[in-house]
C-alpha cells in the first residue's frame, strides 16, 4: 500500500511534467462533447428544393408558400428542369418539384396530374427523407385547395427522444468513446513508454510487486476518466440540456466497471508490445471494432445475425445499453442487472489476463 | 557456498539460433571488484540480466548473495543494486526526485544510506533540481550509481558504466568504485575497455558467450606468458602482411604505431628483423589485450 502511494506520487509528478498528456486529458472531453454532436447529425435540415413551374396558378403559389413555411426547406425557383439539374450538380438543391402545365385546372376538374418530384440519391438519407417531406407538404396543399381534409395517416410518436434528436443518442456514446481513449489508450502508452525508455528495467529489479506497479499505471487514468466523464456530463447538461433521467449512481457504477475493464485491455496490449507504435496500432484496431460494432453509432438490431452474435463479446455493448437506458429512459439499476454483471465479468477477465501476461522476467 | 557473492554453474541462454551464453560458470567473492571484460556481443549484458533476475537462463543455475535466481528472485531484488548499461532513470524527474523515489521504493529515506553515496552526490548537488534527462553523460552515470546504491544493497551490478564516458570521468568513476569497495561490498562490473582490468581485483575474459579466462590480472598474464615482440615497420600494413606469413609467427596485430607479434618459442628477434619491411624489433611482456587477442585466436583455431 505504501509502495503504491509512492508509485502513484511519481506517476502524478510525471503526468504534470508531461507537456502533452495533461492537455489531451482535459481538452479532449471538451472538444468531443462540444463539437462532435453538432457535426455528426443525421437529422435532415435545410433540404434545397427547386420548383420548376409550368403552371402560374394560385395553387402553385400555395405550394411554394407552404414549402417555404418550414425550416426544413430552402425553396428556390428555376426556369427549366435542366437549370434545376445544374443546381443539383452544384449541390445547392436536393429535391426538384416539377409542376405540370394546367396543374390547377386538372385539380379543379377532379382528375389531377400530380407534380413530378425527383431527389438526389447521393446523400441517401437527405434525398429520401427530403423527398418524402416535400411530397407530404404538396399533398397537404392540394387537399386544402380542394377543400377536403388531408388523408389521416398513422401518427408516430418517438418515445424517450420526442424530437428524435440524433444528438441525444450520440452523447452517451461519445462519453464512452472518451473513456475508451483516456482509460484504455493512455495507460497502455504510459507502460510501453517505460519499456521504450528502459525505465521499466530499473523498476523490474526492485522488489515492487507487479500488481502494485500495474495499479500505479491505471489508477491515475481511472481518476482522470471519471473527472472527464463528469465534465462531459456537465457540458451536455449546460449546452444541450441533456440531463440523465435516471440515477447518477447508475451511470457512475457502470463507468467505474467499464474503465477498469478497458484499462485491463490497455495493459494486456502493453504487455504484448515492445514499442508505442505497436501498441497504438493494436489499440486502434480494437477501438475501431468497439466503436463500429458495439452499437455506439449504429443499432445492433440492424446488423446481420452473425455480427449481432459477435457483439455479445464486446463489453462496450453493455455499457452503451446502460448509458442510453439510464440517460434517456431513466431505467432503474435493478432492471439492468445483467448488463452490470457482464461488465463486471469482463472487468475481472481483462485484468486477470493483464496480470498473467505481465512478466518481470523474460 | 556462502563465501561467494555470486556463484554460477553452466548458465546457458540462446536467442533463437544465437547462443548468447554458453555454459558460463564463475564465482565472485565477497568484497571484491570483479570485472567482466569482453567486446560488444560477448554476452556480458545477458549475464547481468540473468543475475539481476530480469531474464531466466535456459540451463544452469546461479546464486546471488546465497539466493537462487530462479527460486527466490525477490530476495535478490531486495539486495542487489543494478545500474543498466542504458540510462534507465526517469528522465523527467529531477536528480533529487529520482534519488528520493528509489530510496522510498525500498522503504527507506535518502538520509538512511547517504554516507555511501555522499562522495558521488556532492558532485551532483549543484544540479539537484535539474531533470535527469538533461544531465551530461558523466553526471547521468553518477546519478544512476547513486540510485543503485541508495537502498544499501549487498551487491552492486554495473553494466558497462564507463562506456561513452570521457577518460577523466572514467578514471574518477573507478576511484569512486574503489571507495565503495572499502565498505566491503562486492561489485561486478562489465566493460569493453581492457585497460580497466587493472582496476579490478579479479577479471573474467569473455567472448562469444564463453568465459575464456578467470583470475587476477597478474595471474592471467603469467599464465599466458609468451614471447611477444613489438615491431615497427616502414609501411605497417605491408609489413603486417609479411609478418603474418613469416615462419614461427602465430599472429600479428597492429597496436598503435607498433605491430605486436605473437611468436612461437623458436622464433628469435633476429629472425623477425630479417622479415622484409621491418625497421625495429623489441621483446616485450604481453599486456592484457595481447593475451585476450591471443586466446581469442586460439578459440577460432
Amino acid at each position: 500500500m505504501r509502495t503504491l502511494l509512492i508509485l502513484l506520487r511519481k506517476e502524478f509528478i510525471l503526468f504534470w511534467k508531461n507537456k502533452f498528456i495533461p492537455k489531451v486529458a482535459f481538452i479532449f472531453p471538451c472538444v468531443v462533447i462540444l463539437i462532435i454532436p453538432l457535426v455528426t447529425t443525421m437529422d435532415v435540415r435545410h433540404v434545397g428544393v427547386a420548383i420548376v413551374s409550368h403552371d402560374n396558378s394560385r395553387l402553385t403559389q400555395n405550394i411554394i408558400t407552404d414549402l417555404g413555411a418550414t425550416s426544413f426547406f430552402t425553396v428556390s425557383r428555376s426556369g427549366s428542369y435542366a437549370d434545376a439539374m445544374e443546381m443539383v450538380k452544384d449541390g445547392d438543391v436536393d429535391v426538384i418539384v416539377e409542376i405540370p402545365k394546367d396543374f390547377q385546372r386538372s385539380v379543379e376538374s377532379g382528375n389531377p396530374i400530380m407534380p413530378h418530384i425527383s431527389a438526389n440519391g447521393v446523400n441517401g438519407t437527405k434525398g429520401s427523407l427530403g423527398s418524402g417531406y416535400v411530397a407530404g407538404s404538396v399533398m397537404n396543399t392540394v387537399a386544402r385547395f380542394r377543400g377536403i381534409k388531408p388523408e389521416e395517416k398513422a401518427s408516430v410518436r418517438y418515445l424517450y427522444n420526442p424530437t428524435l434528436e440524433y444528438r441525444n443518442n450520440m452523447i452517451p456514446a461519445l462519453m464512452i468513446m472518451l473513456l475508451i481513449m483516456i482509460c484504455g489508450f493512455l495507460p497502455a502508452l504510459n507502460l510501453v513508454g517505460e519499456k521504450e525508455s528502459g525505465t521499466i528495467e530499473q523498476m523490474n529489479v526492485t522488489p515492487v510487486n507487479t500488481t502494485v506497479f500495474v495499479l500505479s499505471k491505471v489508477i491515475p487514468y481511472w481518476i482522470i476518466g471519471l473527472l472527464d466523464l463528469t465534465a462531459a456530463m456537465l457540458i451536455a447538461a449546460a449546452v444541450y440540456g441533456l440531463v440523465p433521467v435516471g440515477a447518477l449512481a447508475a451511470i457512475y457504477v457502470a463507468a467505474a466497471l467499464f474503465i477498469i475493464l478497458i484499462s485491463g485491455i490497455g495493459i494486456v496490449i502493453a504487455n504484448r508490445s515492445e514499442t508505442m507504435s505497436q501498441s497504438m496500432f493494436l489499440m486502434f484496431f480494437i477501438v475501431l471494432v468497439f466503436v463500429l460494432m458495439s452499437g455506439l453509432l449504429t443499432p445492433i438490431s440492424s446488423m446481420p445475425h452473425w455480427a449481432q452474435a459477435i457483439t455479445y463479446a464486446l463489453p462496450p455493448r453493455y455499457f452503451i445499453e446502460i448509458m442510453r437506458s439510464v440517460y434517456l429512459k431513466g431505467t432503474d439499476m435493478s432492471a439492468l442487472g445483467m448488463q452490470y454483471i457482464l461488465l463486471a465479468f469482463f472487468a475481472v477477465l481483462t485484468n486477470t489476463v493483464a496480470a498473467l501476461t505481465y512478466r518481470k522476467q523474460q | 557456498m556462502d563465501s561467494f557473492a555470486i556463484h554460477t554453474e553452466g548458465i546457458t541462454k540462446s536467442f533463437g539460433a544465437l547462443k548468447a551464453l554458453d555454459s558460463v560458470s564463475l564465482d565472485v567473492a565477497r568484497g571484491e571488484i570483479f570485472g567482466l571484460i569482453g567486446p560488444d556481443g560477448a554476452g556480458k549484458t545477458t549475464l547481468f540480466r540473468i543475475l539481476t533476475t530480469l531474464m531466466l537462463p535456459d540451463e544452469g543455475r546461479a546464486e546471488v548473495c546465497g539466493f537462487d535466481i530462479i527460486g527466490n528472485p525477490r530476495a535478490i531484488r531486495f539486495r542487489a543494486g543494478y545500474m543498466p548499461g542504458r540510462f534507465s532513470l526517469y528522465p523527467d524527474l529531477t536528480v533529487e526526485e529520482n534519488l528520493r523515489f528509489y530510496a522510498s521504493l525500498f522503504g527507506g529515506r535518502v538520509s538512511d544510506n547517504f554516507g555511501m553515496v555522499e562522495p558521488v552526490y556532492r558532485q551532483l548537488e549543484p544540479f539537484r533540481n535539474r531533470r535527469a534527462g538533461k544531465l551530461s553523460g558523466g553526471m547521468k552515470q553518477k546519478l544512476a550509481l547513486c540510485c543503485a546504491l541508495i537502498h544499501k544493497p549487498e551487491i552492486l551490478f554495473l553494466d558497462e558504466p564507463t562506456t561513452g564516458v570521457d577518460a577523466v570521468s572514467r578514471s574518477e568513476f573507478w576511484d569512486i568504485l574503489s571507495g565503495i569497495k572499502q565498505g566491503g561490498m562486492p561489485i561486478i562490473v562489465s566493460t569493453p575497455y581492457m585497460d580497466e582490468a587493472s582496476r579490478c581485483d579479479r577479471i573474467a575474459l569473455m567472448n562469444a558467450g564463453r568465459i575464456l579466462e578467470t583470475g587476477s590480472l597478474d595471474e592471467i598474464l603469467s599464465r599466458n606468458d609468451m614471447p611477444v615482440y613489438a615491431v615497427r615497420g616502414e609501411n605497417n600494413y605491408r609489413t603486417l602482411q609479411n609478418l603474418r606469413h613469416a615462419a614461427g609467427v602465430r599472429d600479428a596485430v597492429l597496436f598503435g604505431e607498433y605491430i605486436h607479434v605473437f611468436a612461437e618459442e623458436r622464433l628469435s628477434a633476429s629472425v623477425l628483423a630479417a622479415v622484409s619491411g621491418v625497421a625495429e624489433v623489441k621483446g616485450i611482456s604481453p599486456n592484457i589485450e595481447d593475451v585476450f587477442i591471443n586466446i581469442m585466436g586460439h578459440g577460432k583455431k
